[in-house]
């Protein structure tokens, strides 16, 4: 851990924001998954610009890889649009649970959307683990230098594996397909500091490929329904009879 | 494609990606007004975030596509086990874990992909 978390301004706080984005592990993670992504677009014949933009406004390398390889092969404009929802639930807890981190004196709800539109796993994580321990003055403009620093290298690493699309080896391309699960199984798990989060971890493990392996419709909605509900009761009931 | 064809591209983004992914956030947003980050609710949702997460880890390595899917299963989960302890045991770092899997996946995939 950096030291105190305590900054002179709040332009301070956002260059810090993004100076730890840019230090983290997840600048490796964006950049090998943005650079699969852009080498898709490449192949599906969609413009770099139209990749760029994306980034920007979809900023969630599920819904964008969904997005690209449904409208690349020509599938109907509303089955697209309900395959991107059904992978964008998981955005929905994750915002209730970031939000009150970052609320504080004058702060209007407006100064909120912006985070919440930049909430993606990587910022989540990394705001999960540093906003805690610092000053609640300080915590939006860092949490959006964060994002910025993210959202900055997923779209300069598209561009790169957009250009670079030809010719990646077949090892190299599962290597950098292999950095998003490696790194955020890891990045959970040493986020996961109270049982409750512990237990969502190891039972959203084991149900996830379950409901996955015998074909459950919205099985990642159900791993996180039940294996969330079934982490929390057992905390609290443990609590109960402690 | 005929739908896309009449549509601008740019317009298809906003429609079909922008606006279905982005409802989710701002629904977060309405639902988290007032909630304090010592809320019953907000616990829950964190458990939740953290389940479907584990899920989706756990169907990347499993469940895998693309050039991953090249690569033994056996040599995903290995790679993944082995990046997970190598973590634990070098002073909790991501990074240790992450390269460690990722050398164990390369030099795995090297010797027994088919």
């Amino acid at each position: 851990m950096p030291g105190p978390h305590t900054y002179s301004s709040a332009s301070a706080a956002f260059f810090g924001g993004i100076k730890s984005a840019l230090t983290s592990v997840f600048v490796l993670v964006l950049g090998g998954t943005y650079v699969g992504i852009g080498a898709l677009a490449h192949d599906f014949g969609f413009s770099s610009t139209w990749l760029a933009l994306s980034t920007l406004l979809v900023w969630a390398a599920p819904a964008q890889v969904i997005l690209l390889s449904a409208l690349g092969a020509g599938s109907a404009l509303i089955e697209t649009a309900i395959a991107v929802t059904l992978s964008a639930i998981r955005l929905f807890p994750m915002v209730v649970a970031l939000l009150p981190l970052l609320r504080g004196e004058g702060r209007r709800f407006g100064d909120l959307l912006v985070p919440a539109h930049f909430t993606s796993i990587s910022m989540w994580v990394e705001s999960l683990r540093l906003l805690p321990a610092m000053s609640r003055e300080w915590r939006l403009a860092f949490c959006n230098g964060l994002s910025v620093g993210y959202m900055g290298t997923a779209v300069v690493f598209g561009f790169v594996g957009f250009y670079l699309a030809a010719g990646l080896p077949p090892l190299l391309a599962g290597a950098l397909l292999f950095l998003t699960p490696m790194s955020f199984l890891i990045s959970t798990a040493r986020n996961a500091r109270v049982m409750v989060d512990r237990l969502a971890l190891v039972l959203g493990l084991i149900i996830g490929p379950l409901l996955a392996w015998y074909h459950v419709g919205l099985d990642l909605m159900w791993t996180g329904v039940i294996g969330g509900t079934l982490a929390y009761a057992v905390t609290r009931l443990r609590e109960a009879f402690a | 494609m005929s739908g896309v064809a009449e549509l601008s591209p740019y317009l298809v983004l906003i429609l079909v990606g922008f606006l279905p992914n982005e409802v989710w956030r701002v629904l977060g947003l309405v639902l988290a007004r007032g909630l304090n980050e010592e809320s019953e609710w907000v616990v829950w949702s964190r458990a939740v975030a953290t389940a479907i997460l584990a899920g989706v880890i756990a169907k990347l390595v499993l469940f895998s596509g693309g050039a991953l899917a090249t690569i033994p299963l056996s040599v995903r989960v290995t790679a993944t086990v082995l990046g997970f302890l190598a973590f634990l045991a070098i002073k909790r770092s991501i990074f240790a874990g992450v390269v460690v899997g990722e050398a164990v996946l390369v030099i795995g995939g090297f010797f027994f992909t088919p």
